[in-house]
């Protein structure tokens, strides 16, 4: 059983819809994240799964700090983010790296990559350059390029290439969590096999959990360990990534296994189509937020939030539908 | 036929083939420099550092005995004063050289100064936003509604003609371009992933300014900065036209523009053609300079890549 | 046995830089059918050359591109002796196309029945109530809801999978006899695209359209297509029946793609993966610009190119391990 490394309590982050030109007043909140409770363990992959307004990117934000939440706590290695001082700060921050989607816009084009990888390091340790040096040469044997491309630019490097320069970035603190956002979907489809391979073997050799963020199915089912699906700022449902597999719960999460494209032309899916569109975050829709697309709506659910409870070992579902009647 | 993936998938880089095309690189840019632009400006170059041994005579004391010869092959010219001497004496074409070493000194340094502190405030400008922002952009806006030649004059007015003075009033004049270019190039790249990833990683927020910003906008310096060249050697001939700029004797071209402007109703035309035409050729190699330059370093506009065709 | 709608022959398109120098041979090649009806998928990563395929078929090249060799009959004409005036008119009206990104396809400054109208005025000559009528209907038939409303919007003022239906409609509204569908789907929520594949099957199953699909997602292609074409670095390395290409692929490069994909179906504890890089195309290997990362590569892949040998019925393959000995 692995410990929780990352856990978060409630986090909501709103954002302020601004009218006025001089004095701007907020006359509307969009509610990215609304209320997220999860846990990571070392070790561990956890899958965020959902479609865009979702606030899988926003989530992600927040844990990397690039955003302050609105409310709720962010608690790693059982310390409350919100209590930490300037210094424990930076620590934290070593603890937990980021791989983007983009491999063109990741890296700075005017550095060296040698200098990009070794940047983080520079600015949290003070090593000699030789020891520098020699981190960066087996940083790049790790992720399976040549140490003699820590003297190129980006640019004289594909796509894939780029993606390991910027996975042997983040390893360079040697990181506890390690944020993947859309890692392979900017990627060719020969490559991406190339990459999520890497990613599953260093997870095995420095017991680095992650977070992945992606909106393929199949390869989240892949990664992770468990898997949170969330709609409209709100997880909806979270289980280990066999339970999903063989037993969705909840509606949405339904719909998308069988929006999900086949593996082969003479595979059979059940057919559930959810009609209309992802509704806008500022106004979401009252009860569950999911009950004007779901084909299994009762009059409860638009009425009352569901609130996401156990219903096997582990597997948590917000839906009425696996609501006892009390 | 399964192939078992180590972690280390061999990745071959020959890094000498990659040496190799970097030169391949730098010759092939060279090649498609434009000529024209880069012999001028080097021929300026080389004359303002040669000036000592190349100007045929002192180009601040004159021959009164020969006051106003024309150049060489009209008559009364001689193959001493080859462009003909000035009012004083003085032979136009040692003027020019030295003159040449004003207007280099001068254009050069007020838009390296106007460079340096209208890139500094765009980028604190658009990367701090907030009020910083705020305030820089109204000191723009304010800036730049003063005519600037006459804000210049005024400046010059103020203190005494001379070579450095007229560098500080070009810089403190002519830093609003930069600052508001940076500034619209900064907030799109502050929101680039590799900006996002140096906050994450810890840097501090001076680092990833001068790390990863300002690296990034060179380019665009560098262009406003070539085309400014031509707009500070003007500015420099206008205020030493006016008087307030550099000060007899020294040759300056535009002094000498000035000065011969009383001698072209009596026909002494060498006297402004002269000054006139180099700094018509400076101003307009920087120009096509600063053009060749900006389209060069936009990668968009350069050949096709094959990495688009698919 | 009844002609092909569309049948290409050995189109070679070739991208030459400014100066002559270096010359991009982004379709080498390319040989293929398509009959009424049917729906093809051209699968591909980059650099493969399946998009300039379709702009070649379309003749929308950029400037620096050329057609250099190669037929290309639709209906019964060889598109490349047209003249631009006579391509215009089967653009839009018996040919049409469908990009990746709704937003730029669309005109910001043009209201949606503005933008709808537009070939049918161009190439049906409609006006008037008949006009509007018909933009409803086809408003309709791509299944948005309050079409009178509609046609007044903005594109700006709709989702991502509206506009790509309204990009649907326009492109059916004179009733082409081949859409090509160039990474239709790529910018769409999975909800949303499923939606949207379902559409395009209807609007299929009602007008006996051809599609053809240009993807590099193979679930696409065992969702929409009846028959499959394999490129890479601007060869066609396989085309064959859609469950053919499933159950027995014959190339190399097409076995790595199906197995490279995680499954959503079973676990894996490993994935497939290809080797080495994508193909650079200004510097092509000698010999099959596959045989660098095949794994099954001899000594001859590297030197020689290999013609297309046939491997089962309407299956082929351009690979030296298909020869006949």
């Amino acid at each position: 059983m692995s410990e929780t490394l990352l856990e978060l309590r409630d986090l909501q982050k709103y954002f302020p819809v601004m009218k006025g030109v001089i004095f701007q007043k907020p006359i509307g909140w969009v509610k990215a994240v609304d209320g997220v409770s999860y846990t990571i363990g070392t070790g561990e992959t956890l899958g965020l799964v959902g479609e865009s307004g979702c606030g899988k990117t926003t989530t992600s934000k927040l844990i990397l700090l690039l955003e302050k939440p609105t409310a709720g706590a962010i608690i790693f290695r059982g310390r409350d983010l919100q209590s930490l001082e300037r210094d424990d700060l930076k620590t934290y921050r070593r603890g937990v790296q980021a791989v983007f989607q983009d491999p063109f816009s990741s890296l700075n084009p005017r550095i060296r990559v040698g200098d990009i990888i070794a940047e983080p390091v520079l600015v949290n340790e003070a090593l000699p350059k030789a020891q520098m040096r020699e981190r960066v040469q087996e940083l790049l044997r790790l992720v399976g390029l040549n140490p003699s491309a820590s003297n190129l630019f980006p640019h004289e490097f594909s796509g894939g290439q780029r993606q390991r320069i910027a996975i042997a970035r983040a390893l360079s603190l040697n990181p506890s969590l390690i944020v993947l956002d859309e890692p392979v979907s900017a990627l060719d489809v020969s490559i991406r096999a190339q990459i999520m391979n890497l990613l599953q073997d260093l997870q095995q050799q420095f017991g680095l959990s992650y977070l992945l963020i992606a909106h393929d199915l199949a390869a989240v089912l892949h990664l992770s360990t468990n898997i949170a699906v969330m709609y409209l700022g709100k997880i909806v449902e979270f289980g280990t990534s066999d339970e999903l597999r063989h037993k969705p719960l909840h509606p949405y999460t339904q719909a998308l296994f069988s929006a999900a494209l086949p593996s082969h032309p003479d595979e059979q899916r059940e057919e559930m189509i959810i009609a209309g569109e992802v509704p806008s975050p500022l106004n979401p829709p009252a009860g569950c937020r999911f009950h004007p697309r779901c084909p299994f709506a009762k009059p409860v659910c638009s009425e009352v939030e569901p609130v996401l409870r156990s219903a096997t070992n582990g597997h948590q579902v917000a839906c009425h539908l696996y609501n006892e009647p009390s | 036929m399964e192939t078992s993936q180590a972690v280390a998938t061999s990745e071959t880089f020959a890094a000498q083939s990659f040496e190799l095309t970097r030169w391949k690189k730098i010759l092939s840019t060279l090649q498609r420099a434009p000529i024209f632009p880069l012999l001028i400006l080097a021929a300026l170059v080389c004359t303002a550092v040669s000036a000592d041994f190349i100007a045929p005579h002192n180009p601040e004391v004159g021959n009164l005995r020969y006051r106003y010869r024309p150049p060489v092959w009209q008559d009364r010219g001689t193959w001493e004063y080859i462009l003909g001497t000035d009012h004083m004496g003085r032979d136009i074409l040692s003027r020019l050289i030295f003159g040449s070493r004003i207007s280099l000194i001068v254009g050069i340094t007020a838009v390296v100064f106007a460079g340096v502190v209208g890139t500094t405030l765009g980028i604190l400008s658009g990367f701090l936003g907030g009020w910083v922002d705020q305030v820089i952009m109204r000191l723009t806006d304010a800036w730049l509604a003063l005519p600037a030649i006459t804000f210049a004059i005024l400046l010059a007015v103020l203190v005494q003609p001379s070579k450095w003075n007229i560098v500080i009033i070009l810089g403190i004049v002519y830093w609003t371009r930069y600052a508001r270019v940076v500034r619209g190039e900064v907030l799109s790249l502050k929101e680039r992933d590799y900006v996002r990833l140096a906050t994450v990683a810890g840097c501090s927020q001076a680092r990833i300014m001068w790390t990863h910003i300002l690296p990034n906008v060179a380019n665009s310096t560098v262009v406003i900065a070539t085309l400014q060249l031509g707009v500070s050697i003007i500015a420099e001939a206008t205020l030493s036209f006016l008087g307030v700029g550099v000060a007899p004797p020294e040759p300056a071209w535009g002094l000498m523009l000035a000065e011969g402007k009383s001698g072209l109703m009596a026909g002494y035309w060498w006297l402004s053609v002269f000054p006139g035409l180099c700094i018509m050729l400076v101003v307009l190699s920087a120009n096509l300079l600063g053009d060749w330059f900006r389209v060069w370093s936009d990668p968009q506009s350069s050949q096709l890549s094959p990495v688009v065709v698919e | 046995m009844t002609e092909p709608l569309l049948d290409i022959k050995q189109l070679r398109t070739y991208f030459v830089s400014a100066k002559g120098t270096r010359v991009v041979k982004a379709v080498d090649g390319v040989s293929f059918t398509l009959d009424e009806g049917e729906t093809l998928g051209i699968v591909g990563e980059s650099g493969s050359g399946k998009t300039v395929t379709s702009l070649s078929i379309l003749r929308l090249l950029p400037p620096a591109a050329r057609i250099v060799g190669g037929e290309i009959w639709f209906a019964g004409e060889n598109l490349l002796t047209k003249s631009e005036r006579e391509m215009q008119r089967v653009r839009g009206s018996q040919m049409t196309m469908i990009l990746q990104d709704p937003l730029m396809s669309l005109n910001p400054l043009f209201t949606i029945g503005e933008q709808i109208a537009e070939p049918l005025r161009i190439h049906r000559g409609m006006r008037g109530h008949l006009l509007a009528d018909r933009i409803k209907d086809l408003l309709r038939n791509v299944r948005i809801s309050s079409p009178e409303v509609r046609m007044r919007e903005y594109p700006h003022q709709m989702s991502g999978g509206m506009r790509q239906r309204i990009v649907g409609a326009i492109s059916i509204s004179c009733e082409p006899r081949l859409l090509i569908a160039d990474e239709p789907t790529t910018s769409l929520d999975v909800t949303i695209q499923a939606q949207y594949l379902n559409l395009l099957k209807d609007i299929q199953n009602r007008s006996g359209l051809a599609m053809i699909f240009i993807t590099h997602n193979i679930g696409i292609v065992a969702r929409m297509c009846d028959k499959v074409a394999v490129m890479y670095a601007g060869r066609l390395v396989e085309r064959a029946p859609v469950r053919t290409i499933f159950n027995q692929p014959a190339h190399p490069y097409t076995e790595a793609l199906l197995n490279a994909m995680p499954k959503l179906t079973d676990k894996t504890e490993r994935l497939w993966s290809i080797e080495g890089q994508p193909p650079d195309l200004a510097n092509l290997p000698p010999g099959c610009p596959f045989s660098p990362r095949c794994p099954k590569a001899e000594d001859r892949c590297h030197r020689e190119v290999p013609p297309e040998y046939q491997v089962g019925d309407q299956h082929f393959t351009r690979c030296w391990l298909w020869e006949r000995r």
